[in-house]
Order: structure tokens, then C-alpha cells, then sequence
């Protein structure tokens, strides 16, 4: 399809109104300079679709640095939304329609929009500075390079300009306006209301009403242009989702943890203490619980990431509910106080929220990669239990199974996020306080052998007493030096360290979930099983509704309980001619399966800081079957070889 | 059931000690430093049940395996963030820390630094001996430079740090020294301490007989000491000398040794003539800490080496201030509904 708008040059009034087309689902983006509001724009979009009561999925996408030099390739950033009426599981493979602020957001972005999708520039930032900062040697507005795409140039500095022109503020006040010009623009394209941003607006520059009118008359400015330009034939609409019927709001992976804490102190009836040093993507996890004082809830900004696992190691300790957060570089400064937390069996949850590694990486793009590293990365045999939440809304509840887990069975927890559910938002079904489930927690008041207090005298879950310092009678003392089995006293006797390292072993490989081990889509058998974990859930669930439709033989299977993995794996992977584990790494599940199951599961496998596409899955599968995947390990794309271009579209 | 232990008050220092047997080295300094802090425990009347010994690593850091409270041998550097943490669980417990050179001012030196700023409500114990005893002898940060030791046979390239100025430097709100084998005096340093409300940090010359012996000898020896070491007390000036003859002043930034007006006893040359009131008067309670920082740096030989409380001031404690704003949230948003946290600003009915 090649139906290219031109823009006419049109101030076009004819007020007639424009057919509307209805759509079962769109998928926008917003792109911009870092310095243009451009998230603020996707958040806002995002809100108003969800209380229109569509599904929604959004990837906000950011560079690093918090202000490249403006208009650089590196500076642009975007926030993309998937609105539907129907249930959805990914931010979407491709673009319906893109706005772009500038030619660098149209240089990084242009590649994910769907041929014939529409493409609205603001034409005002095209010049020829503008271009070069892109590293464009011509104008792609002019050279046909948008030939396949419906263009909308609007000229969105000056209409924003002049709508804000009698608010009394500068031009480098109202300038900053634009996003909400664009955002009038597209709220008029996809028929949604300006209420509730106007109401967000009113709120957030209460103090500033000149700015609060500027920003205004930018969103109204931009949906009226909608409506008189002849740039646009038509405009759409996406009826709301039939969801389970609830009360419902948004939700992103990070507000859903934060909240699931504040839950599990609720519901242990508990003060919870969070440890935490800044880190991309964790820190609005502190920045969520440090806003909850009058939760029961305390925060902790400490020195380093050592000191944030040691001081909630000492908070485990002293009784309260203890969590630490970060990301992967971070995770593996607390390897040595974790297994401080494993030798003396404290409950602490770690959450690792993932991102592009190894070292400093790619802080704000996600990854998968940390799996071994929450499985092996400590000195000796040192277990923990390890949780992974498959979505925005399940950070909630999984976060909660992980502090009945470490309460239960005295152990640290890892729970692994990623930047894409963390930062992602979705609809969730606000759950009855009523109807989640207590954490009945123990702590002993006297001794629980005839020869006093045994520290390390353990129940039938295999954990030992939590017995708090204050309490008349059961002073003991814990540490890492290697335990006698139940007094806990320092040993070094040979039998006894191999003994405990058996116990501590054998403690989580029983460990029972306190939730789904794994989530089901599908058949119990068939030609294919697609096996994950964490985030990848929704391309994955979607991959199969679509490969079922087109009559492959497949279903999948995502862990939620990574370790100790589901026992019954094995027998229901060995259903399956192929098994497939798509992961954004280079085979660390895969890894695990083969060694514990001794079956033979394919890879595929992405690391590129973006989560999968269904179309990657969905071609994976189909190269998978067609016999070429390439060893065990498949690029994503499995038909042209991935282009290396010249621009460096991640900052 | 509850098990009533012996009414806190007529506990003996020996209540204090568990079931296990220290394990230092014999003639180690460490056995001067425990019994001593049992008999001030005594002293004092801890209840065992609230009193709290954490460690790090070290030979020190076994303290809390011989003390019957609660204890936490924890891992290399670390022992203050447990404190915090602990302390912010449970703010009421009497919480000591035990630690070495090593531990506190190398690995540990970043938690040692925060804790303290912080003011976190701690007793902290710092055993310095100059020296790693329990890898067997290799330098340690308070090592004199040049120091030869088995992994500086061409003698140490650092310079020493000083603990107490370390501490001053985080504006410790408690900062004292004692020596091991100087018992009575050690009792008084660990008394104050423990009656402190605040970061209490305790630098103790430690004797490690085994691979840095006779390390603070100048300030044990009977013949030297009273020239090497200065006793401060609060209100009084800061003077030393068998036969307490010799005094220090403050000249411009810096101090100086000075003869006591009065006293006869002939001086070196290096001494000039001063009237009694001149010399520097301690006071501890100053809220600028620029003297006790000053007095931090008297340094053997130049200088006797102070020896009891630098500084001790009343400052807000950490998990206090933490939990006051608790205290302030619900005041001011009332206490939280966690049904409307989870409904959140906007929701909308399918
Ligand atoms: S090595 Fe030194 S410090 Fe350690 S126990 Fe022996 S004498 Fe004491």
C-alpha cells in the first residue's frame, strides 16, 4: 500500500464531519527529543484509553542519559501503546501510526511502523540543522524515503505557538507545549476525550495557571486541528475490551511491586522495611515506598548496594518484613550478604529488576539475562528461591508469594523483574484487600528443646525458628561461619558442613509455591511447546493464540517458580516433539532445563534490549518446524539477516 | 510460656559470657576488652534479651560468640548495615558493635562512615592492633608506614589512617580511646559509651602478641607511658607527665607541648614556659568538633596520645528520625487504607 497524504497546505474548514472507522486494535507511538515531553504524552494517552475501558500494553523507551544534546539520534525518546477491544499481551509488533517531533525520532522509529501506517511529523523541526543532527543527507519528507507510509506534516511548532500566544508566557514556556499539541492531534485521531488530561493538567499546575492555560489550549488546539484539517479523511475508534468485569486501573511492574509490599506488610500484619541504593530501572520502586509512610512501611536510601542487603538483612534480624531492590550490576554486589541471608536462614526478598548487561550495559533497555546469575552467582552451594513475575499486574501477587516464601522457609527470595514489565503499564484488576491471603508468620516466645533454644532446629518445612532479639530466654547468636545442625553453634567438623549444606539444599528444592508454578496456554501435547519465563508471557500467549489459528500444534508453558523449576516439567515438556525456551538471553533457562530434564530444548533468543515481537515467535516456531533453526540457537530473524545500520538508535 | 530470666539487675559480669570458649590467642588484648564489657554490662544492668553484638570478620569479631545476648557474626566490613538495619526493626535494643582495623576502616570504611553521619544509636568497639591477625599478619590500614609485615617485607608505601579522626570526620556525636591492659580505665570509656545515645565509637589499643606484639607499647610501658598518653577529662586542661609537669596549648592552629607554670623539673629544649591557664582545657561538649579532631592527631612520638572521651554531644539518632516520620505521615494523611493504595488515583468499572 503506498497512499501517501500530502499535506496540501490546507487550513481547511469545512467543519464537516469526518467518517469514523472503528478498529479492533491500534498501536501508537510517540517519539521525540528526551527534552520533549514524549512520555508524558504516552502516559497520558495511555490513562485515557484505559478509563475508555480499552485492554492496553505500553514499552516506554528512554536513552541513558537524562538529556543528550537535542535532536541527536541518541536524545530521542518514545513511549508506545497498544489500545484494544479485546485482550492483548504485548505493546504490539507494529506501529499504527507514529508521531515524530523531530527527524531523529523519525530516523530511530520509522522502522516499526507498518507499511501504509501513518507517519505525523511536526514539518517546523525539520531544517536543515535538524536534519543533520539525524545524520539525514536529505530531507526524508521530500525524497520518497516516506513513499510507503501515509504522511501528515504538521507544523506543530507554529500552530502550538499560535494557540498559546495569549497566555502571557514566553516562547520557551509555550514551546514546551507541543507534546500536548500532538497529543490533542491523536486524541482526535483515535476519537478519544481531552477529560481526563485536562483534569490531570488543572492538578499538576494548580500553582501555575499560566501554564496550566498554555498546556490547555495546546490539547484542544491540536484536537481542533484535527477536525478542521484536511490532512485527515477519516478518524477511528477502538471500542472498549470486554474484560472480566471489576474495577480497574493501570498498572506498571514497578508500582505493582511496590504496592504488593505494602500488601505483604498489610497482610502479616507486619512493619516492612525496604533497603535499597539507587539503580535504573528499580529506583521507583524506593521512590513508590518512600511515598507510603503511613503504610507501616519505612525506606531505607542506603550508602551502597552492599550496605542495602546487609542493613535488610539486619531488619530481618530485628523481625519486620525485609526487601532489598535493584538491577543487575547491583545484584551481584549483594552476592556475599546473600549468602549471609542463605547461611543464616533470614527472609529477605530481593527484587532484580533486569536490564541490558554485563556491566553498566544498557541501563534503561531490558533484558532477561540475570537468571544464572540469581541461580549461581554466590560462593558455595548457596540456594535461594527464585520467583519471576510474567507481567505488570503479577509483580503484585508474586511479590506476595515471595514474602510467604522467605517468611515460611526462612530464606532469602529472589524475584526477578525486567525493564519492560517495570516500566510497562497495563490494566489491572484491583483485587479485594479481604480476599488476599494472610502471611502467618511465627516467631517462638520460649525454648523449643530440653536443652534450651536451638537456633537451628528446624519444622517439617525444613526452617528454623525466627526468634526475635528481645525476647527473655532465646538469646542466641547466628552468623556465617558454618552452623552446627540445630544449636547453631560455629562448626567446623567435615560430616556435619556437608549435612547442612544438604539441609539448606533440600529446604528449597521442597519448597511448594504459594501461587501458579507455571502459567498453561494450550494442549497438553503437541508438535511444539514454547517454554519461558517473566515478561516474555504476553508475545509468547499471543504467539500461540495466533500459530493456533493458522493450525500448528502448539501450546506454552511460562515459569513463574524458577527455582526449585515445576517437578512434573520434565513429563509434560517430554509431550511435546519440539521445545522451544524464546528468552531474552543467550539460553539460561534453556540451560537449566537441559541439565535438569535432559531434554533436548531449542533457543530462541534475542538480547537487543527490547522485548520479543509476536512475529518473532510466531517465525521462530515456524523455522523451528521447517527444520532450520540454526543449532540451537536462532537469530530472531530468521528471514534477512539483521541489518546493521548506520545509526545507533539506542543512545 | 515465658521464661522469666533472672531479673536484669543482679546479673554478674559471668552471666554474661555464653557457653562457648573464646578462641584468641593466649595473652591475646582481646580477653581484657570482653571482660571488661561483661563487667560494665553488669554495671549498667543490661537485660542479656535486649543487648545485641554484632561483628564483621577478624579475630575481634568472635566477641559476640562468647557473650550470652543476641549476636551476629556477620560477613567482612559489613557489621554496620546490619546494625541500621536492625536498629530501624527494633530501635530499642542496646546494640553493640564489634569490630578490627581492618574490618572497620578498610572493607567496612564506606558502612563505618555512613553509620556514623547517621548517628545510628550503636555502641561501636573498634579493636585496633594495627595489624591483620587472622589472615596471619599482613598490614592493616592503621599499620605505621613502613611497616614491614609479610606482605610489605620492603616495609608499608601507605600512611596510617586515624580512627578517631575517621569518626570526627563523620561528626561521630561519640568518640573516645582506651587501651587493652589499662582496665580500669577501659571500664570508664565502655560505661560512657554504652550510656551514650548515639554513635559511641571506642578505638582500643589492642595488643595482637602474636604478629604485631608490643605495637602500643610506648603507651603500656609504666616507664613511658605517662609521657606518651594523656588522660582527657571534661572541664579540665589537658595535662601529662609523671610528674604531671608538662601541658598542651593551642598555638594558631595547632597544638603544642608546653611546661606547666610552676613545676620545676627541668624540660628539653623543645618546651617553652606557659602559665597553667593557658593550656587547652577540655570540653568534650563542644558542638564545633575542630578540637577533638585536632587532639585526633596527636601522634606518638611527637606527641602523648590522648586517651579517654573526645567528644560527646547529644545529636537526633537515626531510627528515631526515621520513625518520627512515620509517626508525621499518619498524622498528617491519616493511617493508610490499603484498599484505596491499591485502587489507586483513577479506575474505571468493566
Ligand atoms: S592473632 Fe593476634 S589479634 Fe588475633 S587472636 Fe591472636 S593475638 Fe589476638
Amino acid at each position: 500500500m503506498s497512499t501517501v497524504i500530502e499535506s496540501a497546505e490546507t487550513d481547511g474548514a469545512s467543519g464537516s464531519p469526518k467518517p469514523r472507522k472503528t478498529l479492533p486494535a491500534v498501536t501508537i507511538r510517540f517519539a521525540g527529543d528526551s527534552g520533549d515531553g514524549m512520555q508524558l504524552a504516552g502516559t497520558q494517552f495511555t490513562d485515557t484509553s484505559a478509563l475508555l475501558g480499552n485492554d492496553i500494553s505500553t514499552l516506554p523507551d528512554f536513552p541513558a542519559e537524562i538529556r543528550a544534546p537535542a535532536g541527536t539520534l541518541a536524545g530521542v525518546s518514545g513511549y508506545q501503546i497498544h489500545f484494544s477491544s479485546n485482550d492483548i499481551f504485548t505493546p504490539g509488533d507494529e506501529v499504527d501510526a507514529l508521531v515524530a517531533m523531530n527527524p531523529a525520532a523519525l530516523r530511530t522509529n520509522l522502522k516499526s511502523v507498518k507499511i501504509g501506517g501513518i507517519v505525523i511529523v511536526n514539518e517546523d523541526s525539520f531544517s536543515a540543522v535538524d536534519l543533520k543532527k539525524a545524520q539525514y543527507t536529505a530531507n526524508p519528507l521530500e525524497d520518497g524515503t516516506l513513499g510507503r507510509y501515509r504522511l501528515v506534516k504538521v507544523p506543530i511548532d507554529k500552530l502550538n505557538a499560535a494557540a498559546t500566544a495569549d497566555t502571557g508566557l514566553g516562547a520557551k514556556d509555550t514551546d514546551r507545549c507541543k507534546n500536548m499539541f500532538a497529543l490533542g492531534l491523536v486524541y482526535w485521531l483515535y476519537g478519544r476525550p481531552l477529560d481526563a488530561t485536562l483534569g490531570y493538567i488543572n492538578k499538576k499546575f494548580a500553582k501555575k495557571p499560566q501554564v496550566a492555560s498554555a498546556n490547555t489550549k495546546a490539547l484542544q488546539a491540536g484536537y481542533n486541528f484535527g477536525i478542521t484539517t484536511e490532512l485527515f479523511q477519516e478518524h477511528y475508534e477502538v471500542p472498549k475490551a470486554k474484560l472480566a468485569s471489576g474495577l480497574y486501573r493501570k498498572i506498571t511492574g514497578n508500582e505493582a511491586v511496590a504496592l504488593g509490599m505494602v500488601a505483604a506488610a498489610h497482610l502479616s500484619g507486619k512493619e516492612l522495611i525496604y533497603c535499597s541504593y539507587p539503580i535504573t530501572p528499580a529506583s521507583d520502586i524506593l521512590h513508590e515506598l518512600s511515598a507510603r509512610k503511613n503504610f507501616g512501611v519505612m525506606t531505607f536510601q542506603a550508602e551502597d548496594e552492599i550496605a542495602a542487603m546487609g542493613a535488610a538483612i539486619g531488619v530481618a534480624f530485628g523481625g519486620s518484613l525485609a526487601a532489598t531492590g535493584t538491577s543487575g550490576p547491583g545484584l551481584a554486589l549483594k552476592g556475599e550478604a546473600i549468602g549471609l541471608a542463605v547461611m543464616t536462614e533470614l527472609p529477605v526478598v530481593i527484587v532484580n529488576v533486569q536490564r541490558g548487561g554485563p556491566s553498566t550495559g544498557l541501563p534503561t533497555k531490558t533484558e532477561q539475562a540475570d537468571l544464572l546469575q540469581a541461580m549461581f552467582g554466590r560462593n558455595g552451594e548457596c540456594p535461594v528461591p527464585i520467583l519471576a513475575a510474567t507481567s505488570a499486574s503479577d509483580c503484585f501477587s508474586a511479590l506476595i508469594e515471595a514474602f510467604t516464601i522467605a517468611t515460611k522457609y526462612m530464606t532469602p527470595v529472589l524475584f526477578l523483574s525486567d525493564g519492560y514489565i517495570a516500566n510497562g503499564a497495563e490494566p489491572w484488576l484491583v483485587p479485594d484487600v479481604d480476599e488476599l491471603p494472610k502471611i502467618v508468620i511465627h516467631h517462638p516466645t520460649a525454648a523449643n528443646d530440653e536443652g534450651g533454644f536451638m537456633p537451628y532446629k528446624r519444622n517439617e518445612d525444613g526452617a528454623r525458628p525466627w526468634a526475635l532479639p528481645g525476647t527473655p530466654g532465646l538469646e542466641h547468636r547466628i552468623g556465617g561461619l558454618e552452623k552446627q545442625d540445630v544449636t547453631g553453634n560455629v562448626s567446623y567438623d567435615p560430616a556435619n558442613h556437608e549435612h547442612m549444606i544438604h539441609l539448606r539444599a533440600q529446604k528449597v528444592a521442597e519448597i511448594k509455591p504459594a501461587g501458579s508454578a507455571y502459567l498453561w496456554n494450550g494442549p497438553q501435547s503437541g508438535d511444539v511447546l514454547l517454554v519461558g519465563w517473566g515478561s516474555t508471557y504476553g508475545a509468547i500467549r499471543a504467539a500461540v493464540q495466533q500459530l493456533t489459528e493458522e493450525g500448528v500444534s502448539v501450546a506454552s508453558c511460562q515459569i513463574r517458580y524458577l527455582n526449585p523449576l515445576p517437578e512434573q516439567l520434565g513429563e509434560m515438556m517430554k509431550r511435546f516433539k519440539h521445545v522451544l525456551a524464546p528468552e531474552m538471553n543467550l539460553g539460561q533457562l534453556r540451560m537449566l532445563l537441559r541439565a535438569k530434564f535432559l531434554i533436548d530444548v531449542q533457543g530462541l533468543n534475542k538480547v537487543r534490549g527490547q522485548p520479543f515481537t509476536i512475529s518473532e515467535i510466531t517465525r521462530g516456531v515456524h523455522a523451528l518446524l521447517r527444520g532450520n533453526l540454526n543449532g540451537h540457537m536462532v537469530s530472531v530473524n530468521d528471514g534477512p539477516a539483521p541489518q546493521i545500520e548506520a545509526i545507533n538508535d539506542e543512545g | 510460656m515465658s521464661t522469666a530470666t533472672p531479673s536484669t539487675n543482679v546479673l554478674k559480669a559471668a552471666d554474661f559470657a555464653s557457653d562457648q570458649d573464646p578462641r584468641w590467642c593466649p595473652g591475646c588484648g582481646d580477653y581484657a576488652i570482653l571482660a571488661q564489657t561483661k563487667k560494665v554490662l553488669a554495671k549498667i544492668g543490661a537485660d542479656r534479651s535486649k543487648t545485641v553484638f554484632i561483628s564483621g570478620i577478624g579475630c575481634s569479631s568472635r566477641f559476640p560468640s562468647y557473650m550470652n545476648t543476641y549476636g551476629f557474626h556477620s560477613i567482612h566490613g559489613r557489621a554496620p548495615t546490619l546494625v541500621t538495619g536492625l536498629k530501624l526493626a527494633q530501635p530499642e535494643l542496646n546494640v553493640w558493635m564489634v569490630t578490627g582495623d581492618g574490618d572497620a576502616l578498610s572493607i567496612g570504611g564506606n558502612h563505618l562512615i555512613h553509620m556514623i553521619r547517621r548517628n545510628v544509636d550503636v555502641k561501636i568497639l573498634l579493636f585496633n592492633n594495627r595489624i591483620y591477625g587472622l589472615t596471619k599478619g599482613q598490614y592493616s590500614p592503621t599499620s605505621e608506614h613502613g611497616k614491614k609485615t609479610k606482605s610489605t617485607p620492603m616495609g608499608s608505601p601507605d600512611m596510617p589512617v586515624r580512627p578517631i579522626s575517621i569518626a570526627i570526620a563523620a561528626e561521630a556525636s561519640f568518640a573516645a580511646r582506651a587501651v587493652d591492659i589499662d582496665v580500669k580505665h577501659l571500664e570508664y570509656v565502655l560505661e560512657r559509651a554504652a550510656k551514650h545515645k548515639g554513635s559511641a565509637f571506642v578505638e582500643i589499643y589492642q595488643n595482637c602478641n602474636i604478629f604485631n606484639d608490643g605495637a602500643f607499647e610506648y603507651a603500656t610501658d609504666k616507664l613511658t607511658k605517662s609521657d606518651t598518653t594523656l588522660y582527657l577529662e571534661h572541664g579540665k586542661p589537658l595535662i601529662f607527665g609523671k610528674e604531671l609537669d608538662k601541658g598542651i596549648r593551642v598555638h594558631g592552629m595547632n597544638p603544642e607541648i608546653v611546661r606547666v607554670k610552676g613545676t620545676n623539673d627541668p624540660q628539653g629544649p623543645s618546651l617553652s614556659s606557659s602559665p597553667a591557664d593557658d593550656l587547652l582545657i577540655h570540653d568534650e561538649k563542644a558542638e564545633n568538633p575542630s578540637l577533638a579532631f585536632m587532639l585526633s592527631r596527636m601522634r606518638h612520638p611527637d606527641f602523648p596520645e590522648p586517651l579517654g572521651v573526645f567528644r560527646a554531644v547529644d545529636q537526633e539518632r537515626y531510627a528515631q528520625l526515621v520513625r518520627n516520620q512515620s509517626v508525621d505521615a499518619v498524622e498528617r494523611l491519616g493511617k493508610g487504607d490499603l484498599q484505596t493504595l491499591l485502587r489507586g488515583s483513577e479506575t474505571w468499572t468493566v
